[in-house]
């Protein structure tokens, strides 16, 4: 009998076959079918999948947060906080939902800047929930939210309990949105991709926190996301999710090492990681000859300074600060940097797109100093751009065919995008599209296959510099390595010089010959992927490439340690 | 005003740096420049107002000929032109034109021979009387019942109410106000029909010492509870059409806003605090989505505005509205400019004042 | 491989027309708003354009054939409406006033979206000094209360005076004045959203000139949205040409048939109980504003995700998702689809917008 009891108070949470249903315009998709999980006190449970496999909307229905559109069945058994009564969220009243949550359960958001109420002070928003619980006196609830907002490592919280959400970074403002989580120590916190929208080197901390949650508090933790990284160095069970289904469920070490699902084992093998490129690099560096050195480079940036301009006289943001580097042709140099970094700036002035403030930018031998777009058109065919954002980045009204013919019309290569067709579908081959393609419009694409659009369109002219600005990043991981691959391949055969923008040192790796890492404006470290990944000079790379969390728990931990020293050396 | 009334926001969107330190406490210069750059930008917009209505009004010809055309003989008419300085280099009279806006010298009539101004002191009170009334019903109105149909959103409750506030919209004030008449006045007898006072009250109103056009003040300076009354009972008709007009964009207004801020991602996580349904529209959802409210408040002065010209019309209330239509009757455009151009000066202040409360209520500005 | 030879369908060309894509979009109380407004909005214009045919008299007709019809007769026998108190039959004015209405709305807003959709596209693509200036002319003219400038032009057009088909040309361009700042504005905010569209972009990387650009990237995309302003601005069309009308700026009675007018002649009639004056133009008025107005917030619910409602599913119902491992990635970007639920921002673009 006891021993049942025991049984049951270690579990937090039980899903039973659960499943959702959402009506869409589309008409009513199932993203959720059949998921059954558990999770114990004090357990870290991961759940994994890429967009569109039901993960998030698996956490949502544990606090009941679904929208009206959604049908669910099945049980979601959660545990109270000491173990007393058990609650299946589905079936809970609106009334006792609300005291659910915060108690019992609480939520970590992906994007904290959205997360927390703009017109609300945090102090003010931790003593609501305090007070939507329990008849609190408002003195006992600041003291409660100021202590702690001290325990997830705000500095000065007597102070800051009074700020504005804008006045925290953003690193900060997570602290908060997870401080607000913690406040009433519930037995369950359900972080939906807690660091997506942070930088590599503020997500390494907030997963620190989130750990000490698990340790200090005692807190189970549900964690959603897509990055097997974040996976490794947190979950201690790992549930992974396909079209709605749980396809594999292991604990962590047993799921890195000897992964069982067809699908778990691609899904590991996409996982970028660094050192990938090296030997690559090596080779082509190998290929070619002594005279290449020699050849005038395709960009040449010499103390390069880019400043936006001020709103009514005051003093403009320096986005990039004296800056010098320069691509050869035929060479794909990686650019890496944090938000802020400056790195799609420099991106977007080699096209034209931005004003070059100081200094000195030559992009196919034209100054960009001083640039005219008049004198600078005929260049134009030379280069190629792939923006960012797959969704945006083709004219909505227009054909794919169209999309791609744009280059060839605009410069006089056809008369109009019917006479350019042959050549474009020469193109979509190129890229692994089926011609066919070509008469679709952009929605009715996926986010990869417009991505490989993108690239058609780029290379329509055969241009002798692609800027890529992180062509990747919005991609889920398996997508991204074959688009990776594919870029790799058309740089062999069409042999263009490449600026490839990305955040990611890993994805960087992969396709450069050199790398250029970026840091507020200043360009840290310049070399070979061998240099700069392999043996880091600056503490800027150090602590980035340390950051980046690897898709091995046992390995993961190690790099933990040789982070943990390089913050206390740094 | 739109493009003004953005730009607080746009320092915590714009393209700054995501990354760096926590922004520093006390950089309070932000809004006092705001307030300075945006009440430099009234002048513009006053500028702008009063040349267009001077070049509109004065490509038909001088204003003497538009009033008296048929009834002097050529050669009266040329001596009035000249002596009121219409014969001379239109360039001339436009900066002399605005060189007197600027003094506050808007005129003299031509039909009553009065100075504009003093048209403005005697009427102005009236209509500003009337629009604080309509303001009110506006506000009382449409601000809680735009967050019953948000709460209740696409039930039964969200469907009736917008009907009603559509039903709002579309009626013309002129036409409420009829019917109101017709049914509270004629059919009821309730209320009075039209005016701001019976005569009586009005004459009590007369001998004050202090009086200060405002009826309602007036009538409590009189003493006299039978005044109040009457005055109160006049303004509630005018007030209710005006207001009403009013309170269905507003309750339109506040609904969409309210939703909009529902669907935020903090209005989950107040959700997932375990705040209640009803907390979340009152705090949660409804602060946010004032700052956008507020601001398209300010544009709805404009629409008030014009409405009070009709209801003044429609209810004999003697302001500036139902004079403009007065002086329209007579073409007297002397007046009519000078009316125009005090109802810019109107407009452009209480929008900045609108948007200096939209940037207040903004934390993200003041700090 | 599986999935490439199956995408997501367009519907047909007839379904993503204006108007019948948002009625097959629209669901229970948006869809009764849509199909009442629809229906109020169509018999309007039968009514403008069959009036010659089911008025029973002419608008300025002041006898028939049994004599004059005499001033203010209640409604009943041969004056279903009554009579004004000029003598006009009710009825026949109100059906005639459709017509004038209607005319002023078409030309009022045709002129000016073309004035309007040109000034903010150049302004919003160009940007520069010639921008500012518009943008502060135009707030200033949104500002200020649309009825009075009206006044003005009318009085600058016809010189306060109304004669024949000019009266009503008069009312159709002052209140086109008035509008142009407001599609100005429309247009000028979406041309800057797209301008820094990554499509927009990537043409000016591959070095498409300025015309090219705004013509074939721009203006489509940023004048999606003008049935939603078309409609809302023909209901205020219609409140300023009747404000005017009130206050004597309309058209006189034997030029046309104008509602304000009407209700400007039937203030002193409801002094003293006549009601049939002042009822129907009003609420002739209220109907069609009503009509008009409907359709343009079913357009507005439907053009904005967040406020759009959806169907409701049963259990159990529905295919499971797509997800990206299948080759070529996620087809889940189609309409719809899980777009929100994955933390995945709402594209307006991907054909949910009024296309």
């Amino acid at each position: 009998m006891s021993d049942i009891r025991t049984e049951r108070s270690q579990t937090v949470l039980r899903i039973d076959d659960l499943g959702v249903s959402f009506s869409t315009d589309a008409g009513a998709v199932r993203a959720v079918d059949g998921v059954s999980l558990s999770v114990r006190r004090g357990e870290v449970l991961a759940i994994v999948g890429e967009s569109g496999s039901g993960k998030t909307v698996t956490a949502k229905t544990i606090l009941g947060l679904l929208p009206e559109t959604a049908v669910s069945e099945g049980a979601v058994i959660l545990t109270s906080r000491d173990g007393a009564s058990e609650n299946n969220v589905i079936a809970l009243s609106r009334q006792r939902l609300r005291q659910v949550r915060g108690t019992d359960v609480s939520m970590v958001f992906q994007e904290p800047s959205t997360a927390l109420n703009p017109v609300y002070t945090v102090g003010w928003q931790i003593m609501e929930g305090i007070r939507a619980h329990g008849k609190v006196s408002r003195a006992d609830a600041k003291k409660k939210a100021v202590e702690i907002l001290g325990r997830v490592g705000i500095p000065d919280p007597e102070v800051r309990v009074n700020y504005y959400p804008h006045q925290f970074s953003g690193g900060q403002k997570q602290r908060v949105v997870i401080a607000m989580a913690l406040v009433l120590e519930p037995g369950l916190i359900v972080a939906d991709e807690p660091t997506t929208a942070l930088d590599v080197t503020v997500q390494a901390e907030i997963l620190d926190l989130l750990r000490r949650c698990r340790d200090e508090f005692g807190t189970a933790i549900v964690l959603i996301t897509h990055n097997m990284g974040v996976v490794a160095d947190l979950a201690d069970r790992v549930a992974v999710m396909y079209q709605g289904k749980v396809v594999e469920e292991a604990d962590a070490q047993t799921l890195f090492t000897s992964p069982q699902d067809p699908y778990t084992q691609k899904l590991l093998a996409a996982v970028p990681y660094v050192g990938q490129g090296v030997v690559r690099a090596a080779a082509r560096a190998e290929a070619r000859g002594p005279e290449w050195a020699a050849q005038t480079p395709v960009v040449i940036a010499d103390n390069l300074r880019i400043q936006y301009p001020g709103r009514l006289g005051r003093p403009g943001f320096v986005a990039v600060d004296g800056v010098s580097f320069s691509i050869r042709p035929g060479e794909v140099l990686g650019l890496v940097g944090e938000s802020g970094s400056g790195k799609t700036t420099i991106g977007r002035a080699i096209a034209g797109l931005t004003r070059v403030t100081d200094g000195s930018l030559s992009v196919l031998g034209h100054e960009m100093n001083g640039f005219k777009e008049r004198r600078f058109k005929h260049l134009r065919s030379d280069i190629g751009f792939v923006f960012q954002d797959p969704a945006s980045s083709f004219n909505p009204l227009l054909t794919i065919a169209d999309c791609v013919a744009e280059p060839l019309v605009v410069h006089g290569r056809a008369a109009n995008p019917r006479a350019a067709r042959a050549r474009v579908d020469e193109l979509l081959e190129a890229v692994q599209l089926p011609r066919a393609f070509g008469d679709r419009f952009p929605h009715e694409l996926s986010g990869g296959q417009r991505q490989r659009a993108s690239l058609a369109r780029a290379l329509a002219l055969e241009p002798a510099l692609l800027i890529a600005d992180e062509p990747t990043s919005a991609l889920d991981v398996s997508v991204q390595a074959r688009v990776l691959e594919l870029f790799a391949e058309l740089q062999r055969e069409f042999g263009f010089a490449a600026l490839f923008i990305s955040h990611d040192l890993a994805v960087v790796d992969i396709l450069a010959d050199r790398i250029a890492v970026l840091y507020h404006g200043r360009l840290v470290e310049e070399g070979t992927g061998a240099q700069v990944l392999g043996s880091p000079r600056d503490p800027y790379t150090q602590r980035l490439l340390a950051s980046l969390p690897v898709p091995d728990p046992a390995a993961q931990a190690k790099r933990r340690d040789e982070l943990r020293r390089l913050r206390a050396a740094g | 005003m739109t493009t003004v009334a953005t730009t607080p926001a746009a320092p915590a969107a714009g393209r700054a740096p995501t990354t760096t330190a926590p922004k520093k406490k006390g950089s309070g210069g932000g809004i006092i420049r705001y307030i300075v750059i945006r009440f430099l930008l009234i002048f513009p917009t006053i500028f702008i107002l009063v040349s267009m209505v001077f070049w509109l009004m004065r490509t038909t010809g001088d204003p003497i000929t538009a009033a008296l055309g048929g009834r002097l003989s050529a050669d009266q008419l040329a001596e009035r032109v000249a002596a009121a300085g219409y014969d001379r280099p239109i360039l001339v009279q436009y900066v002399e034109y605005l060189g007197q806006i600027f003094t506050g010298n808007f005129g003299t009539t031509i039909s009553t021979n009065r100075p504009v101004s003093e048209v403005l002191l005697t009427y102005g009170a009236a209509t500003a009387e009337l629009a604080f009334y309509a303001l009110l019903v506006a506000f009382i109105v449409g601000i809680p019942l735009g967050m019953v149909a948000a709460y209740w959103r696409d039930k039964s409750p969200d469907a009736s109410l917008r009907i009603f506030a559509i039903l709002c919209y579309a009626t013309p004030v002129f036409f409420s106000g009829l019917l109101f008449k017709l049914i509270f006045a004629v059919w009821l007898k309730v209320l009075p029909v039209a005016g701001r006072a019976s005569t009586s009250s009005e004459l009590q109103m007369q001998l004050l010492p202090g009086k200060t056009g405002l009826y309602t003040i007036d009538a409590i300076q009189t003493g006299n509870p039978a005044v109040l009354v009457d005055v109160l009972t006049h303004a509630v008709l005018p007030a209710l059409a005006l207001g009403l007009l009013t309170a269905g964009v507003f309750l339109r207004l506040v609904r969409t806003n309210v939703i909009g801020t529902l669907g935020t991602d903090y209005v989950d996580a107040a959700r997932s605090r375990g705040v209640s349904e009803f907390r979340l529209v009152q705090k949660h959802a409804y602060r946010p989505a004032l700052i956008p409210i507020i601001t398209v408040i300010g544009l709805q002065i404009a629409l008030l505005l014009g409405g009070a010209v009709l209801t003044e019309t429609t209810f004999e209330w003697k302001g500036l509205g139902f004079m403009l239509s007065e002086f329209l009757q007579a073409r007297d455009f002397v007046a009519v400019q000078g009316i125009v151009a005090l109802l810019a000066v109107i407009v452009a202040l209480s929008n900045f004042i609108v948007d200096i409360i939209a940037a207040l209520i903004d934390p993200r500005v003041r700090y | 491989m599986t999935r490439i030879d199956s995408p997501p369908r367009q519907p047909s060309r007839l379904a993503r027309l204006p108007i019948i894509h948002q009625l097959h979009q629209s669901v229970g109380l948006q869809r009764g708003m849509l199909v009442a407004g629809l229906v109020i909005t169509t018999l309007f214009v039968l009514t403008a354009i069959l009036a010659p045919l089911v008025a029973p008299y002419g608008y300025s007709q002041l006898r028939g054939p049994d004599g004059v019809f005499g001033a203010q007769q209640p409604p009943g026998g041969a004056h279903l409406f009554g009579t004004t108190v000029g003598g006009y039959d009710v009825l026949s004015r109100v059906l005639w006033g459709a017509q004038t209405a209607l005319f002023v709305i078409v030309v009022a807003v045709l002129l000016s979206i073309f004035a309007g959709v040109f000034l903010g596209l150049v302004s919003g693509y160009f940007g520069g000094w010639l921008d500012r200036v518009l943008v502060v002319v135009c707030d200033a003219v949104y500002a200020f209360p649309s009825l009075l400038l009206a006044i003005v032009m009318s009085i600058v057009i016809s010189g306060g005076k109304s004669d024949l088909v000019g009266g009503v040309m008069a009312a159709a361009i002052s209140i086109t004045v008035v509008f142009i700042p407001q599609y100005f504005r429309v247009i000028r905010a979406e041309t800057v959203r797209i301008k820094s569209e990554a499509y927009v972009e990537s043409a000016r990387v591959l070095g498409s000139g300025n015309i090219r650009i705004m013509v074939r990237h721009v203006l489509r995309n940023a004048t999606r949205t003008l049935p939603l302003i078309f409609t809302l601005n023909s209901s205020e069309a219609i409140l300023t040409l009747a404000g005017l009308g009130f206050l004597g700026f309309g058209i006189e009675p034997t030029a046309a048939s104008e509602w304000g007018y009407d209700l400007n002649k039937a203030i002193s009639d409801v002094s003293s109980g006549i009601w049939w004056t002042s009822l129907f133009p009003g609420l002739a008025i209220v109907l069609v504003v009503m009509g008009i107005t409907l359709v343009g917030e079913s357009l507005n619910d439907l053009a904005d995700p967040r406020l759009r409602g959806r169907r409701a599913v049963g259990a159990n119902a529905g295919l499971v998702a797509e997800t990206s491992v299948v080759p070529g990635g996620t087809l889940a970007a189609g309409p719809g689809g899980l777009d929100g639920l994955e933390s995945a921002p709402i594209h307006p673009s991907d054909g949910e917008a009024i296309s």
